[in-house]
Parts: structure tokens; sequence; C-alpha cells
């Protein structure tokens, strides 16, 4: 096969594929098993299991620092095998942990190693150094001479993250970056890497154990376990709807906070809206509203199917005295499903104006879905269900 | 008291050739020493497990007393300058190959693996990471061989090979204590001499960032 150069940063990638992608050792150890992923271009994608699962030898397989003994592997959908490794990795941006930046040069000098590789002039390189830092809120002038070890723990590893978009590439990869950091500054660095994702675009494919930080940043989460790929999906559908035990387990309290947030309208309505027949007399409804302390009231007929609904301020409009309320209700109840997004429903309150929303399932009527009944389910969730 | 200055002085022409002589052999054994034990301590680092044998086997060198070795290549490269920088330069490989693969090695792997996944070739790992962070070990290596062997090198004069043995060996068949003392001072002041000199290259060759950070962990300790 003939040896391409990689270009990544100069034409762009659409797609990075993993097709059945297999490693295993001579001594007999699998560490990645025909693993089928797809990374869409500008995607932050997460690779997330425990020690040992693969993750990072999938991700060293991307730029050949690893090679696959199985399947194959597609960057713009050529084999990564087919480029040469060198210039493979220098259109790949690549972040590990600690160690990465080099003790012997300065700031200015680590962030341009792949810029000087690609043979950049020193002019444009030093303009590039000064944007990056500029980028992160590091003075140029303060920080390009100065050496890693000068600076502290949580500014290094920026230096690291510059360093890999120093060439300006498409596909980065990072390799537990900021484990090392206190939770402080994980936490911000976590932030000012989506937001920087967010504005230069860069396809990111990141490894690590900590699944605080797969939520915080990833778009798609792959969970691996002994070299297998159990789930990969959007944080929201992993913590809604685990592939199993495993995946729950990892997912862990995430999940039970997550589980919590309703998501259907059968979740949140209330079962027990005040309601009356409707050969009831608007007296009744009255006082009906007193005692119960509203102002609406579903009418029902002797099926349980919904007929209409009455307010305090029609009925007192239409002097309706001694009519019964199948004579006098208005009919244009706004209804919704029970098995509808509570979302969608919470919407279409917001949007129309309304004050509730019966719920109905095959004419017959299942409870109502209230503002109030909204706000309850979200500080459940929220707060828990604490009484 | 006479002290041992008159004899200097009245040996003055002579020490000074044969202290130009004495360095010139040491310098040649020590660059022959290095051009063999450096780039053979960096192909060691790949391969750990010869180079155990290998490091060992010039070690059992360094054991045949100095006298013996000399002897030794007499027989096969005969009387001169030639036999006594070669059994000299075979001295010097011992303290720059260990230090050339323990300070490539020393190099921390992630360090390495890092400069590779960025893109370097192996010569560019090599040229800007590895030899640059291994450099002050190497030189050190360079500092141990290059002493030893101003003190040895007292012994080429023995098969012809000059230096500053030539006024201690004609002192010692003479009985002339005078010139014995001609010869071993300045080898003497020669060998701390170049101690220092290496000394100071050892850390002018520390990189600046490796340099206050070994500055800093003793300060903090």
């Amino acid at each position: 096969m003939s040896e391409a150069t990689f270009r990544g940063y100069e034409r762009g990638f659409q797609v990075l594929e993993f097709q059945q992608v297999s490693k295993s050792y001579r001594d007999g150890t699998i560490a990645v098993r025909d693993l089928n992923l797809r990374v869409e271009r500008g995607e932050f994608v997460v690779l997330i299991g425990p020690s040992g699962c693969g993750k990072t030898t999938s991700l060293r397989m991307v730029n050949r620092m690893v090679e696959p003994t199985g399947g194959s592997l597609l960057l713009e959908g050529r084999d990564v095998t087919s480029y040469d490794p060198v210039q493979l990795r220098r259109g790949i941006g690549y972040v590990v942990q600690q160690i990465g930046l080099f003790p012997h040069m300065t700031i200015a000098e680590n962030i341009e190693v792949v810029p000087r590789l690609q043979g950049w002039s020193p002019q444009r390189r030093s303009e590039r150094t000064a944007e990056l830092l500029q980028l992160v809120g590091m003075d140029p002038g303060t920080y390009r001479d100065r050496f890693p070890h000068e600076l502290s723990g949580g500014q290094q590893q920026r230096i690291g993250v510059l360093r890999a978009l120093a060439a300006d590439p498409d596909l980065i990869l990072m390799d537990e970056p900021f484990g090392a950091l206190d939770p402080i500054t994980r936490e911000q660095l976590q932030d000012e890497l989506k937001r920087l994702q967010e504005t230069v675009h860069k396809t990111i494919v990141f490894v690590t154990h900590d699944m605080d930080e797969a939520l915080r940043l990833a778009n798609r989460i792959a969970v691996l376990r002994q070299g297998q790929l159990l789930q990969y999906d959007t944080p929201a559908e992993i913590l809604r709807n685990p592939a199993d035990d495993f995946v729950a387990q990892f997912v862990g309290r995430h999940r039970l906070a997550e589980m919590q947030v309703p998501h259907i309208v059968r979740d949140i309505m209330n079962t027990r809206p005040v309601t009356l027949g409707v050969g009831a007399s608007t007296e009744e409804a009255f006082a009906l509203m007193q005692s119960r302390q509203v102002d609406t009231m579903l009418v029902i007929d002797e099926q349980g199917s919904l007929h209409g609904y009455v307010s305090a301020l029609h009925l007192a409009h239409k002097r309706a005295v001694g009519r019964t309320l199948g004579e006098v209700c208005e009919q244009d109840v706004a209804v919704v499903g029970p098995d509808e997004d509570a979302s969608t429903a919470f919407n279409r309150m917001d949007q129309e104006h309304l004050q509730y929303l019966a719920v109905v399932d095959e004419g017959q009527l299942k409870g109502i879905v209230t503002r109030r009944s909204m706000v309850r389910a979200l500080a459940a969730a929220i707060w828990g269900d604490a009484q | 008291m006479t002290g041992i200055w008159p004899d200097i002085v009245a040996h003055g022409a002579l020490i000074w050739q044969d202290l130009l002589q004495h360095v010139e052999i040491v310098f040649i054994s020590v660059a022959i020493g290095c051009l063999i034990a450096i780039p053979m301590g960096i192909w060691l680092t790949r391969r750990p497990r010869l180079a155990e044998v290998v490091i060992t086997v010039t070690g059992l060198i360094q054991t045949v007393p100095s006298l013996a070795l000399l002897a030794l290549v007499l027989p096969v490269l005969g009387v001169g300058l030639v036999p006594a920088v070669s059994a000299l330069a075979l001295y010097a490989l011992l303290p720059i190959l260990r230090n050339t693969y323990v300070g490539v090695r020393g190099v921390p792997a992630g360090t390495v693996e890092c400069a590779k996944a960025m893109g370097m070739n192996r010569m560019q790992v090599l040229s800007r990471v590895e030899l640059p962070l291994a450099a002050p070990v190497i030189v050190a290596g360079v500092r141990l061989s290059t002493v030893y062997l101003i003190s040895w090198a007292v012994l080429a004069a023995l098969i012809g090979g000059g230096g500053l043995g030539n006024l201690i060996l004609e002192g010692l068949a003479t009985y002339d204590f005078g010139l014995i003392i001609a010869g071993a001072v300045p080898a003497a002041l020669l060998a701390i001499a170049a101690g220092l000199l290496l000394s100071w290259l050892q850390r002018a060759l520390t990189p600046v960032g490796v340099r206050r950070l070994a500055a800093g962990e003793r300060g903090a300790a």
C-alpha cells in the first residue's frame, strides 16, 4: 500500500471510523475487541470505562501509536495504516496527562513543536503562539519565555492543550488530560475546553474514567469494558437508558438523579383532578371550587369521558343558576395524551398561555397537568422528593 | 626548604612539551571513547537486554590493570602513540557508555511518547528531546573518563606514548626526585583543571528549564 501524507489540517476530514477494530497482544491479552465507532466531524466524543477497558489503546490506534491487529480504522475514509505515521501524527493534536510538556523547552518552544516540524517561519510561529496564549487568557509577554516548571499544574495543562491546537489540526486526541489536577482547576479547564471547542470547532476524542467529566464535556459517550463497546450514545440517553447493569452502575448516582426527571406527561400529571359530572348543578360546582380552592374544573360524563370545563368566572357571567354543568360548560379544552413528551406539554402551556392541559387517553380523562404540577415535578427532580 | 618549585622551573620547557603531549593523548583517547560509546549507548537504550551484557563486558575491561592492558596491546600494536591511545580509549568507554545509556533511559517514557505522538521521527526525538535531557549525565561520564585518563596516561610513556609519564619514568630510572615531581604535579593539576572545565560544561549543557527545576527542588527540600 502506498503511503500517503495526512493533511487533516489542510483538507479537513469527515469522519473517524473504527470498523471491527481489535488489538490483541502476543501473550493473548485482548485490549480491544471488534470495536465499531463513528465520530462525526466537530463531535466531542468521550471514551470511558474502568482501567484496562481498552479506551487508551483505542485512542492511540488513531494516530498509530498502537497498531490494530484486526479491523480497520478510517480517517477521511482512508485506512490510517495507509498514512505515513509521522505525517499522520503531525496532523492530529495530542494531549496527555501530566508530563506532556518538554521541561527543557520554554512555553513558546513547547507550543511551537508541531509548527516547527511543519516548517512554519519563526514569525508565523510566534504570532500563532501569542494568539493561542491569549485564547486562554495568558499574557504572551509574561509566559512565552518561561519554563514549564515555573507554571502551575493548571497552566501547564492549558499549554498542553494549546500545543495540540498549535498547527490547527481538525482532530485532537486527549488522554486523561486533566487527571492529575485538583478538582477546582479540573472543572475550570473542562469549562475552558468546552468553550474552546465551541469556538474552534475541533473534533475531539477524549479518554477519561471520570463520569462527571464525560457528562460535562461529551456530545457522545462510548462506554467500554474489557475491550468491548457496551454503549455509544448521547449523555442523556446513557443516563436514561443504560445498555446493561454495568453501564447503569458506572453511571451510578448520575442516573439516579436523572431518572427522576419526568419525561412523559403521565409522570407529572395530577391523577385526581377536580371534576364534576355533566348532571351536577352550578351551585354544586361553586361549592366544590370553594372547598378545593380552584377556579376551574373539568366536566365529565357518566363514562368518565371529558365533556368540557367550567370556570368560576364564566359560571358567574352566564348567570347559570339552576342549570346543569353539561349545559353551561365550555368544550374547547386543551388536551394532551399521557404518553406525550412532558417537555412538549410544558412548552405548549407556556406558548399558548394555558393554565392547564387535560390528560385524555382513548376519550377517558386520566388527569390534569397544571403549572403547579409542572413546578412540583421539576422541584422533585432537582431537590429530590423531600417533603 | 627548597620545595618543588625549583624542580618545575628547571624542567620548564620539557614539562610544557610533555604536558601538551599528555593533553593530546588524553583528548584523542576521550574523543575516540565518545565517538564509540555515545552512539553505542544510545543504540543500547533500544536494546535493554543486550545493554546489560555490553555494559558488563565494558566493565570487565575496566578491571584489567592498566599496566597489564598496556602490556597486552604492545605485541599487537607495537609501541608509540597509537597503541597508547587505543588502550586508553578502551578505558574511556565504560563511564561514557554507561552514562549515555543511563542518561537516555532516564528521559521519562511519557516525554518520549509525547514527542513521538506529536510527529517527531526517531532522529528528531533523539536530537530535540532525548539528548538535550540526557546531556548533563553524558557529560558527567565524559568528565569521569577524562579525569581517570589523565592519571592513567602517565603509564602511556611505558609503551612510548609520551606525555608527562616520560618525566616520571626518567626520574624513576635516574633516581631524580625532581623529575618525578615535575611530571606528577602538572598531571595532578591537569586532572583538577579538566574536572573543573567539564563540570562547567556539564552545567552549561543542562537545559535551563531542567536546571531551574533541579534548583527549585533543592530549594524546596
